[in-house]
């Protein structure tokens, strides 16, 4: 089970509380995650499964670098934020 | 008392008048605070408002109210589905699938078709609805046809539709105007589509230069009761038509400038369209400091230049492509800057009424 938290940004345009769902690397976390909270999917990643530009994705405090497949591992009990960019004015 | 919906870099705002000289106004909002609202529309047929929001971190959002702004609900965005493809002459990435940028404009089909509306999109494509936005599909027809990948992007980095302009003469006649992949016209409700030919630009290499599906026309207007008159602007002119997009006529060295971005079409007299010029492609600032609208009376003969209310002097305002609109009259004016004005323009835009020089970078405006 792996620990799923929007930062605050989010929160303001869709719903997405904290939760623990399962799942072994991030896409599948994301899946679990997002079929609890589907309004949440198209402001993370895009019609086509990827992140968004300006997003970025941690696990455990590490980036993600598949962006795309979004196949990082992620163990047990480990944390994954989602965090917008921080630009624009 | 008329409605203008105004989107801005900051979010919606929503202009109350009565229409008279030195309006009793009253502006709201924002709605949607702090995010871009790239496009707005008020369906004539159900008085429904929708919004496409362009929230750049979080992508493009679409959100309908049926109660004029009270309450908003969240519509699915388009999609480009995993067989779009890739956008060839993307500044983005070529090889990357297509995906959706941004909601360039919004635009409700024929009165015959209550509920079908259209989305015009960043990078290219068209979307419909035939659902009041439930549901979306890309209009495979003209996105798979041969001359779409032709497109270039012309002020984003990907091509994008800006203008869907629908013949009221009957369902399923529409143009669609695209930043740079021309414009397309069907009469059979996009089963077949036809670019309009006739422009050029006059700086590309030869065999590109009048391509119909590279031309960069900045906003496709048309009359609503003469709906063969057609109006656009482009880097080379101002163009007309008058078999409803086909062919296209170039209009030139209007003073003080024929390029710009925004034009409306008077809703009854063929013959009227209103520009607010910028001085060139080179230089997207008004001509010597001075905001000036021209207006054309004799269907582009001659031009008149309406300053009366407008900044004189030391004005650096832009005028978006949907940054002007016409009330149903054909007498009432909305134009809105980049630098944050929004003026109202009176008699068929004799006189100019800043309403406010504080808002947001303005986007679009359009009346309910």
């Amino acid at each position: 089970m792996a620990a799923v938290k929007f930062a605050k940004a989010f929160h303001r345009h869709t719903i997405c509380p904290d939760a623990t769902v399962p799942g072994a690397t991030v896409r599948e976390v994301l899946d679990a995650y997002l079929a609890l909270y589907p309004s949440a999917r198209g402001y993370a990643l895009d019609e086509h499964g990827a992140v968004r530009k300006h997003v970025t994705v941690f696990v455990d405090g590490e980036q993600v670098a598949d962006r795309t497949g979004l196949a990082d591992p992620v163990s047990d009990q480990a944390t994954i934020h989602l965090v917008q960019a921080l630009s624009g004015g | 008392m008329s409605t203008l919906l105004v989107g801005t870099r900051k979010g919606l705002f929503v202009l109350d008048t009565d229409g008279a000289d030195r309006a009793a106004t009253a502006l709201a909002g924002p709605h949607f605070p702090a995010v871009p609202v790239s496009a707005v529309l008020a369906d004539p047929r159900d008085g429904a408002w929708y919004v496409a929001l362009d929230h750049g971190h979080f992508g493009t959002k679409l959100h309908r109210s049926d109660d004029r702004g009270a309450t908003w609900t969240e519509l699915p965005a388009p999609e480009y589905p995993a067989d779009a493809g890739p956008v060839p002459n993307s500044r983005v990435d070529p090889t990357a699938p297509a995906s959706l940028k941004m909601v360039w404009c919004l635009e409700a089909a024929h009165a015959a078709q209550p509920g079908t509306i259209f989305a015009g999109t960043v990078p290219g494509g068209l979307f419909r609805s035939d659902d009041h936005g439930a549901t979306w599909a890309l209009v495979r027809s003209m996105w798979d046809h041969p001359d779409r990948p032709k497109g270039n992007g012309g002020g984003y980095d990907e091509p994008g539709i800006h203008s869907i302009s629908v013949d009221p003469r009957g369902p399923g006649r529409y143009a669609v105007g695209s930043s740079c992949n021309g414009v397309w016209v069907t009469d059979d409700d996009g089963a077949t589509w036809t670019l309009g030919t006739g422009m050029w630009f006059g700086f590309m290499p030869e065999h590109l230069d009048d391509d119909p599906a590279g031309q960069d026309p900045h906003r496709v207007v048309r009359c609503a009761a003469a709906p063969d008159v057609m109006w656009t602007q482009h880097h080379c002119g101002i163009w007309r038509s008058e078999d409803a997009g086909l062919t296209w006529t170039n209009i030139a060295d209007v003073a003080p400038s024929s390029f710009g971005f925004a034009v409306a079409a008077h809703p009854t007299d063929p013959g009227t369209a209103w520009f607010a010029p910028a001085h060139s492609d080179e230089q997207r600032i008004p001509v010597d400091g001075k905001v000036v609208v021209t207006r054309t009376r004799d269907g582009g003969a001659t031009f008149d230049q309406l300053t009366d209310g407008l900044p004189q002097q030391d004005a650096y305002h832009l005028i978006y492509r949907h940054g002007m609109d016409v009330d149903g009259t054909g007498s009432l004016l909305a134009m809105a800057s980049t630098t944050g004005s929004l003026w109202l323009g009176h008699d068929g835009g004799e006189r100019w009424e800043r309403v406010s020089a504080e808002l947001p970078p303005v986007l679009c405006v359009r009346w309910t």
